[in-house]
């Protein structure tokens, strides 16, 4: 008997043969037999096309109370930063997420980093329950989080060291990775003697470097000027196709969010859930048009998307003007005022 | 660096001034009979006996004797303070416990010690160098435990991100992390061997820069009393100088606050 070797082949076969055993064949049988093979194979692949899922992620903080203690029916000193996050993010896919400020989109980047964990729910990577940090995952994290006492050079070497690539091998790949965000000539300096654009770059440098299927990028770009900015987004963009890494990036900037991703997931004020998915109608080819900004899918898409967005940056400075004003119960009125003002 | 060396060339003037007017004054005080001379001699008849000191050996013999036990003291501060403040500022549970007992073994007046460390260890060398040792320890130790305790999260995570293992963790992160604390630590526990050497010289030895200022005062001797002052303060001067140079260059990723 001759078996065909491929996925699809071993459970279609064993299916058959499974159900051959105690069913007569007849024709409505076998059609039916093909539905479910059919049906069974696409959720065999869209499960393996899946890269990144999330199921119902919650996180829970617990803080020092202050005045701020209603927290939708939890303890005073528990916050609830997300509350059931469901996102899933297909291999080669570039998913962006917007929402307002402090809503737990920087939390939501370190529970798929595997840097904390959530209270509930669970996160798969390659359908791997995530449960630490690894190398496959790049990180570019909102405050740059770069070695004060390394060069830009040795930032992005850091990676690869726990590679075991040899120094040589490491310096010409930092090297190549620093001029690939513009930075070529400052490999020597520290990360004091850099303007916050640039460790923002070397930071990126640094995620690249060491060639992780997945980046995770938190504001990468929000420290730049506004050409830095494009160029970078450019530039990202062709190292995505180039690379087929999957992405998922945080901004503010529905602008970005739109030029940058296939698809945009919005989220709610605290506790942050996802609260509406958008796929981008453009082509890849499209985007490196020069007036794809005021192309009328990417209009539409944004002020759609802002449409959306609107109500939780509204809801969101609702819950920051409450915690303001609970505080100014406690603290004198000098303290408030700085609060406003600021 | 050429350059370098001019600007701090062109800034000597500049810095030496204040020095050179506090001199002045010394000089001027006794001369016109605000102090008696007697027992505040002028700065230039102090600088003399300094030299004659220098010139009949005696001040050498004095000072290596007192570099020697602050130095001893200072090392095994340095020794013990290091590896025992990354033990309580990396396991958070250890430094639980210990805090309370830190904190009050802080406020302990190390002088009064001294009796204890006399009755323990007679009044030989060991009873001064341990105190020395006991008095830096504090500073070393404490700096290098709040260095490693206030390590920015932020950068652990990110080593945690980037596959970072547990001990590259302490090499890469902890460790050069806390070099500036340590260093802090390392500087003021100079100050504080001369200080104790002193206290320690005078309470209880027979030689050492600070028996020759007190035996000066024994014998009225004000020129020595100063001359010995003089020649402490020099020292001090030029063991903070080391080691502010060594911790520069160990910290040279820090931004300069302070120019020159
Ligand atoms: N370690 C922590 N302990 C306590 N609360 C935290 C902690 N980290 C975040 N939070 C809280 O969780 C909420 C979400 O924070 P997060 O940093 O994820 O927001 P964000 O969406 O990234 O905001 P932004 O867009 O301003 O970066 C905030 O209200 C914040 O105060
Ligand atoms: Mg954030």
């Amino acid at each position: 008997m001759r078996k065909k070797w491929t996925i699809g082949g071993i459970i279609s076969g064993t299916i058959y043969e499974n159900i051959a055993q105690i069913t007569p064949k007849n024709e409505l049988n076998c059609q039916l037999l093909l539905i479910y093979i059919v049906s069974y194979m696409t959720r065999i692949i869209r499960e393996t096309m899946t890269k990144i899922k999330a199921e119902n992620i919650k996180k829970i903080f617990k803080i020092r109370s202050n005045g701020n203690s209603k927290n939708n029916g939890n303890t005073p000193n528990e916050l609830l930063a997300l509350g059931g996050v469901d996102l899933s993010i297909n291999k080669g896919e570039f998913v962006s997420i917007v929402g307002p400020s402090g809503c737990g989109k920087s939390t939501f980047l370190d529970l798929v980093g595997g840097l904390s964990k959530p209270n509930e729910g669970n996160i798969y990577i390659d359908g791997k329950p995530v449960n630490g940090p690894g190398l496959d995952r790049g990180i570019v994290f909102q405050q740059y989080a770069l070695f004060p006492w390394r060069t830009a050079l040795g930032n992005v070497e850091f990676g690869l060291e726990n590679q075991n690539v040899l120094k040589k091998e490491r310096t010409e790949i930092a090297q190549k990775y620093l001029s690939l965000v513009g930075l070529a000539g400052f490999e020597n300096r520290y990360p004091y003697e850099l303007s916050g654009g640039m460790k923002q770059r070397v930071a990126i440098a640094r995620a690249l470097a060491y060639d992780p299927d997945i980046l995770l990028m938190d504001e990468p770009f929000g420290a730049l000027d506004a050409q830095t900015r494009e160029i970078l987004q450019r530039e990202l963009l062709h190292i995505w196709e180039e690379t087929h890494k999957t992405i998922l990036f945080i901004t503010h900037s529905i602008d970005e969010a739109v030029f940058l991703s296939d698809r945009v997931a919005i989220m709610t004020a605290r506790p942050g859930v996802i609260k509406k998915e958008m796929a981008v109608p453009l082509s890849r080819p499209a985007r490196f048009e020069d007036d794809i900004r005021t192309s009328q899918d990417f209009v539409k898409t944004r002020y759609e998307l802002w449409g959306h967005l609107k109500e939780e940056v509204v809801k969101a400075q609702q819950i920051c003007a409450n915690t303001t004003a609970n505080l100014s119960l406690e603290k004198p009125v000098t303290t408030l005022e700085k609060v406003m003002t600021t | 660096m050429a350059n370098n060396i001019i600007v701090q060339l062109k800034l000597l003037p500049q810095r030496l001034l204040a020095i050179i007017i506090f001199l002045l004054i010394w000089e001027i005080v006794p001369w016109v009979g605000l102090a008696d001379p007697s027992f505040v001699p002028p700065a230039s008849a102090t600088f003399a006996r300094l030299w004659e000191l220098l010139l009949s050996g005696t001040l050498l013999t004095q000072t290596s004797i007192s570099l020697q036990r602050a130095f001893a003291g200072f090392a095994i501060a340095v020794v013990t303070g290091i590896p025992l403040g990354f033990l309580v500022g990396w396991f958070k549970t250890f430094e639980k416990y210990m805090d309370p007992l830190l904190q009050t073994f802080r406020q302990l007046p190390i002088l009064a010690l001294f009796p204890v460390f006399i009755l323990l260890f007679g009044i030989g060398e060991i009873s001064k160098i341990a105190m020395i040792a006991l008095a830096c320890f504090w500073s070393v130790f404490m700096n290098t435990a709040s260095g490693v305790m206030t390590v920015d999260p932020l950068l652990v995570k990110s080593a945690r991100s980037m596959g970072a293992s547990h001990s590259d963790m302490f090499k890469k992160v902890v460790l050069p992390a806390a070099i500036p604390a340590i260093f802090t630590g390392v500087r003021f526990a100079g100050t504080v061997a001369l200080l104790m050497l002193v206290a320690a010289e005078m309470v209880g030895a027979s030689s050492g820069l600070g028996y020759f200022v007190l035996n000066a005062q024994q014998r009225y001797a004000s020129r020595d009393i100063f001359a010995g002052i003089v020649a402490l303060t020099l020292l001090g001067v030029i063991i903070n100088y080391i080691l502010v140079t060594i911790e520069k260059k160990a910290t040279s990723w820090k931004e300069d606050i302070v120019h020159g």
